[in-house]
């Protein structure tokens, strides 16, 4: 029996919603006053909604088709599930968007696809979704195309020039895993994908860069390439993961790398331990990576204040950081420039920047600093101030103690 | 006291015009009263404001800016305390950095207050279709409760993303309207003015349903992006409260559920797909770049994007061997595409050969990086990782034959000559290669790094010399 629409949309963003990527952010700004159409990206993305999960909803997230001639253990469209499958056409994808859009439901478009015929086949598809957007509707909202990886360069070239993001997904860390758990995967193949992706972002930022062109230059995924990596489902540790992030950051200018923590999924292989997803594991990859992207850190550096490999899941990497090099603290608000601040748990870059604002009205005080800062707590044992010193606090035993929850109790008298 | 009667709850430009002349006057803000007509009138009626004389005040960009926004505050003395900031302002014109004053943490505060109100309005306003225009436009109208009086500061963004329909915001403090002409502000309405229903709301709320993950339960962060107060107009939040009733019953639900049967559509499909890693024919230069391209004969490949392989004319008179891909090359899938491959392309140019007639290949054929923060720094290869790539190596020297070889570098030289050589000592003589002449000079990129201008002049010039002797070979 054919499905209607809305037994379609159910099918096919239920499949869509263990993919982490989310942001519709870092494009150009436009809009669409100059062409009387619909749609507009403010460099900022807007979260329109919120799911119970806690997860924004910035984009309508979904599957072109949940059909996949792939079988990756770890996912619910895989051939060998059992999962109720269907396929929008592109008409019905794009009538979704704009019906979505024009209700101010939505920024835009997140569309990814299982692999149907071919890879080519399936990148074609994602694309025309793309093309009739932009091309037949002048929608001029965000859209994020998954691109497929072994698909033909030119169909990448093509993907770019509709969509704000191109993205394809690393899934697993290491080429051990993906060999156990996506037999048809290689890391080969998604490097290759992504460095496609970034020789014509470079082209097209280079083209940019020359301001004597007199053409404009073909814009290309200007809001660069993202990935995803799936956590807890193998096991690597936090420090592998920290460290091929750093990789592909490194290697592929991406602008985002998403942590996805396993979850345990209708139908699941029976090469999958059923476990809860872990959601303060993910939490903290995703605050170390703001320290690498923001703060000035080095992987490395995050990986050395780590124990056997993971991240402390009791506090923030920032702050054991700081716990594991106390030597360097505690630093002078009033005289510490602004990459040093930058080091000091509870301060980030909003708050760094007024400190450096408010050291001309004379020395900062405590109380000056608690008007800035959102929470004292973390940042009282690691700075002076005018009239503070944290005294031997940061020499203290217990220091780490102070921020951890309290140790569960265990059941004496069960 | 001085009363200053202003145009509308939000009158910022009343204010302004009234706080310059104010100021100019030298009035204490303790002696004046801005009443706006949503305030009592005083049973004292104050003096009107006095001739300002002729002058300039101090305000910044900035500060106009903030004040603009916190004119929309709900702050009963957000015009008070405006103007006490004005008069500090002239003294001490970065008072806004101050920590320490209180108007300047309170303006930063209001102004966080407004852009977050900002925020939301564009997230949480939800539109309701509306029927057609006379003109055939489409119409759409919504009803949004805003914490501040923000309308008009709201509005110029539905207007740049909806630009192509027809549409009204309606709130308690004021509507604005777009018909594809013009921005309008009017009296404030009721949620009555706009629609109930809308028929796409069905299938949004099926999309908010299916794109909650039951098993990654976070209410609490749920709530702190989208407070209780904004749901009442949110058409999906009525989902809410039984979304979460259900999901940790769902949630288990899928951990207890046994693996089924896997479905027998994957069996077929991995039997359709060609077994493709079995025994290349390696007779043809294309056939060893497609097995070159599966290549895992070294931990190389693991961090590299891609096999960089030979490229040039399968019957090249000239083969050019360098070291081993770089950043550009990993990305791009060619041989001497980065620096070092242009500064090649200048000495072959130099030196009057055809760089599209030759063949250029490198010893490695893998990328190797070391990550230094963002960058990928090349590394050199050892004799293990060039010996290893030789297979390679062999195989486009055996399919292309060409009469004169060059080598750049050690590298190149060691994956060539299957053993060390000193390139100081060799550089520029004919050697014998399996009974064609070769060369060996230094590789590009070491050009590239000698920082004294004229010893790179002079060793570039050496280069060219080189690379002539491999021409005056090809022509004998």
């Amino acid at each position: 029996m054919a499905k209607t629409l809305i037994q379609k949309l159910s099918i096919l963003a239920d499949a869509a919603k263990y993919d982490a990527s989310c942001a519709s952010s870092g494009t150009s700004k436009r809009h669409s006053l100059g062409t009387g159409g619909i749609g507009s990206t403010e460099g900022m993305g807007i979260c329109h909604a919120y799911a119970p999960d806690g997860r924004c909803i910035s984009l309508l997230k979904i599957l072109l088709t949940n059909f996949c001639i792939f079988d990756c253990r770890y996912c619910i469209n895989r051939s060998s599930s059992n999962v109720e499958r269907a396929r929008f056409t592109p008409d019905e994808v794009v009538r979704l968007v704009l019906d979505f859009y024009k209700r101010n439901y939505i920024e835009g478009l997140f569309l990814s696809s299982g692999i149907i015929r071919s890879p080519d086949y399936t990148m074609e598809q994602l694309t025309e979704v793309a093309r009739c957007l932009r091309e037949d509707h002048g929608f001029r909202g965000y859209i994020h195309l998954k691109t497929i990886a072994e698909a033909d360069p030119e169909l990448i070239e093509q993907a770019g020039r509709y969509a704000d993001r191109l993205s394809v997904n690393i899934e697993l860390p290491s080429e051990t895993s993906l060999r156990q758990y996506a037999p048809e995967k290689t890391e080969t193949t998604i490097r290759k994908a992504m460095a496609d992706v970034r020789a014509r972002i470079d082209t097209f930022e280079g083209e940019r860069a020359e301001k004597r062109r007199k053409a404009q230059p073909k814009r290309f995924a200007p809001g660069g390439q993202s990935t995803q990596m799936i956590v807890g489902a193998d096991t690597t540790t936090d420090v592998g993961i920290i460290r091929k992030s750093a990789d592909l950051y490194a290697s592929y200018r991406l602008k985002r790398v998403y942590f996805s923590a396993y979850s345990p999924i209708p139908d699941a292989s029976s090469a999958l331990p059923p476990v809860k997803p872990p959601l303060m594991r993910e939490h903290r990859l995703y605050q170390a990576d703001w320290m690498v992207r923001f703060y000035g850190f080095d992987a490395e550096e995050v990986a050395g204040a780590t124990k056997d490999g993971m991240l402390d899941l009791d506090i923030d990497p920032k702050l054991a950081w700081a716990l594991a090099n106390r030597a360097l603290f505690p630093l002078d608000v009033n005289r510490a420039d602004r990459e040093t601040l930058l080091r000091v748990p509870g301060l980030g870059p909003k708050s760094v920047d007024r400190i450096i604002a408010a050291r001309r009205h004379g020395r900062l005080r405590l109380d000056g600093l608690s008007s800035i800062v959102r929470s004292m707590k973390p940042v009282l044992p690691f700075v002076t101030a005018a009239d503070y010193s944290p005294g031997r606090t940061l020499d203290a035993a217990d220091l780490r103690a102070r921020f951890a929850p309290p140790p569960k109790q265990g059941e004496l008298f069960a | 006291m001085i009363e200053i009667p202003l145009a509308s709850e939000t009158d910022f430009e009343g204010w302004r015009a009234a706080a310059r002349s104010l100021c100019l006057t030298g009035a204490a803000p303790a002696d004046v009263v801005w009443r706006t007509p949503s305030a009592p009138a005083s049973l004292l009626a104050g003096a009107p404001p006095p001739e300002a004389p002729a002058g300039k005040i101090r305000a910044s960009n900035r500060f106009i800016d903030m004040a603009r926004k916190a004119a929309h505050h709900r702050d009963p003395e957000r015009f008070a305390r405006l103007y006490a900031l004005v008069v500090k302002l002239q003294d001490r014109p970065h008072l806004l950095d101050d920590p320490t004053d209180a108007d300047a943490v309170w303006l930063a505060r209001v102004n966080k207050a407004i852009g977050r109100d900002l925020h939301k309005m564009h997230a949480f306003v939800r539109f309701k279709a509306a029927g057609l225009s006379e003109t055939g436009r489409e119409r759409f109208a919504a009803w949004f409760e805003p914490e501040h009086r923000i309308v008009q500061l709201a509005a110029p963004f539905f207007m740049r993303r909806f630009t192509g329909m027809d549409w009204v915001i309606v709130t308690p403090d004021g509507t604005a309207r777009w018909d594809g002409e013009a921005l309008r502000f009017g009296p404030p309405g009721t949620r009555s003015d706009v629609p109930a229903e809308d028929a796409v709301e069905d299938q949004w709320k099926t999309y908010f349903q299916s794109i909650f993950n039951p098993a990654r339960l976070k209410v609490s962060a749920m709530t702190a992006e989208m407070p209780k107060k904004y749901w009442k107009n949110l058409p999906e939040a009525a989902l809410i409260p039984q979304m979460i009733a259900s999901a940790e019953a769902r949630a288990r639900g899928m951990q207890e559920a046994a693996p089924s049967q896997p479905n027998p559509l994957a069996s077929t499909l991995a039997a359709r797909r060609p077994g493709d890693r079995a025994g290349p024919t390696l007779e043809t230069l294309d056939d060893v770049r497609r097995a070159a391209a599966r290549c895992q004969r070294c931990p190389l490949h693991a961090c590299a994007s891609q096999t960089v392989f030979g490229e040039g004319p399968a019957d090249a008179r000239l083969m050019i061997v360098g070291e081993q891909p770089g950043d550009r090359e990993d990305i791009e899938g060619r041989p001497f595409v980065g620096p070092a491959g242009q500064m090649l392309d200048r000495s072959l140019e130099a030196a009057g050969l055809d760089r599209s007639a030759a063949y250029l290949t490198n010893a490695v054929k893998h990328f190797k990086y070391e990550r230094r923060g963002k960058r990928r720094i090349h590394q050199r290869p050892t004799s293990g990782e060039i010996d290893h790539c030789r297979w390679w190596l062999d195989l486009e020297r055996d399919l292309v034959d060409p009469e004169v070889t060059i080598a750049l570098g050690a590298s190149a030289a060691r994956g060539l000559f299957g053993k060390s050589v000193k390139v100081s000592e060799l550089r520029g003589e004919i050697l014998d290669l399996n009974g064609k002449p070769a060369l060996i000079t230094v590789h590009p990129s070491y050009l590239l790094r000698l920082p004294d201008p004229a010893r790179r002049a002079e060793e570039e010039a050496r280069f060219v010399d080189d690379l002539t002797k491999a021409r005056a070979l090809l022509a004998a």
